[in-house]
């Protein structure tokens, strides 16, 4: 007899795209609001940036209830630590449980893109970018998503961002202003919103500064 | 000589034996559900059928359920899968009330149960095989959510499951409002409905149609819709294209 094949999958892509640009002493993070299966809209109204911490902001697309699952595991975790620190979660320091979380599903991933932004303890903006499996890096600005591949190298040519190539490695935050950074974040969704279909241009967008006492909400556009 | 007999445990997760233990198809499926939110609370729409395959096999079946004091939901899919989750919300609701303090499982949190059911299920490569609708009121807040049986899930003002995504969707999108009238809600729903009985093979007209609103659910008697075939373009549907069906 046969090995059964399977005739449903346990994945699903719900498209979308994620963005986040640190500067100096602000850290922009957007999504767009489209979920779709196959080539149907599920929903035009849909968050996929979750906060994780005061100082800290996922935005994540790919499957959806994996990326849920995945906001809740991190949120459960984050409890503990204050219970057992009295304190939030420094951006790094959910960076690093963050891959852990990923790798420890490396068998059967979570498929979630990954984008976490805020601010480090200095009050400097910081950007980590991860694959579905955990691996992760600290960068000046990324992008995931289904149009990432759009949005990144647009990126790379607007931020003046130094090269990674650069060796003493530069830190790559960029030297935009914070109100030009929003700007250029509208423009990228603007941009990928013609050419790919499963982002749109509407986003829903939160901004870190170093100055502002409390930790912002999430603006629609 | 075999002295050294492995024996694998009846619900291992190795071999062909223990595999007939996990849901591999659907077999007697509901088609689409239909819902929105209106002015008073939620409408939802399903029709009585049951199919087992290309058979309409069982034409009474209710594919809508009122869950505790503030919900409603409506299945598509396996109908065995439908009755199994209703067993499980059954024993939540049960331990919901036992705890006699006052408080009630909203929408809400019935349908974040469900997401983590199907998803679960899902992790274990053992789904249940339904598209779930959940609509409720509470406290005069309107909630209306679906979950799939992967466990995607999101709320919105009007879902739809299976062809009703294709079909209803795209009518809800053009017409639906904020405060629809009771009428002009069911009106909107007997739109998406009669569409579905058109172009859907495995809908039967034969439908139901739910309200819930703060003060509690309400389902319809079964009933038809009416339907028109005199439409010029049935009656010769291969004028433009000699040759084709």
């Amino acid at each position: 007899m046969t090995k059964q094949q399977a005739n449903w999958s346990p994945y699903d892509n719900n498209g979308g795209s994620c963005v986040a640009i640190a500067g100096a002493d602000y850290c922009v993070i957007a999504a767009d609001t489209r979920m779709s299966t196959g080539y149907n809209i599920l929903t035009r109204d849909y968050s996929k940036i979750c906060k994780l911490a005061d100082k800290c902001v996922m935005a994540s697309s790919g499957f959806q209830a994996d990326v849920r699952a995945l906001q809740k595991q991190l949120a459960a975790r984050h409890l503990i630590y204050q219970h057992q620190h009295n304190k939030q979660m420094s951006c790094p320091a959910m960076a690093q449980l963050l891959s852990n979380t990923l790798y420890y599903k490396r068998f059967f991933p979570y498929y979630s893109f990954n984008v976490l932004g805020g601010l480090d303890n200095e009050g400097k903006g910081c950007v980590f970018t991860y694959d579905a499996v955990g691996s992760y890096e600290k960068v000046g600005y990324s992008s995931q998503g289904s149009g990432s591949t759009l949005i990144m190298p647009f990126l790379d040519n607007q931020l003046k961002s130094p090269s990674p190539l650069l060796l003493p490695a530069q830190d790559a935050v960029t030297p935009l202003v914070e109100a030009e950074a929003i700007d250029l974040v509208k423009t990228v969704f603007a941009s990928a919103s013609e050419r790919d279909i499963y982002t749109v241009r509407r986003q829903t967008r939160t901004c870190y500064h170093k100055c502002s006492w409390y930790p912002p909400g999430i603006h629609g556009t | 000589m075999n002295f050294m007999a492995s024996k694998q445990p009846e619900n291992s997760l190795l071999g062909p034996e223990s595999d007939s233990q996990r849901t591999l198809y659907p077999y007697v499926t509901g088609t689409s559900v239909v819902a929105l939110k209106y002015k008073d609370g939620i409408l939802m729409a399903a029709d009585m059928g049951g199919s087992y395959g290309s058979t309409l096999r069982y034409k009474s079946v209710e594919r809508m359920k009122p869950i505790g004091k503030h919900s409603l939901l409506g299945a598509s899919g396996e109908i065995s899968d439908f009755q199994e989750i209703l067993r499980y919300l059954d024993e939540l609701i049960l331990y919901d009330n036992m705890w006699d303090d006052g408080n009630s499982l909203g929408p809400k949190e019935v349908h974040n149960y469900l997401t983590r059911v199907m998803y679960n299920r899902r992790n274990k490569f053992n789904p249940l095989w339904n598209s779930l609708v959940l609509g409720g009121v509470k406290n005069g807040q309107k909630y209306l959510g679906t979950v799939s049986m992967i466990g995607v899930n999101f709320e919105d003002n009007h879902v739809a499951t299976g062809f009703g995504n294709h079909l209803a969707r795209p009518i809800l999108r053009q017409e639906w409002h904020e405060n629809l009238s009771f009428e002009n809600g069911v009106r909107l729903l007997e739109k998406c409905m009669r569409v579905l009985l058109y172009r859907d093979r495995s809908a039967v007209n034969k439908l139901q149609i739910a309200k819930i609103t703060e003060d509690g659910v309400t389902i319809s008697q079964p009933y038809s819709l009416k339907t028109y075939w005199e439409f010029s373009a049935f009656e010769n549907p291969a004028q433009g294209a000699i040759g084709s069906w």
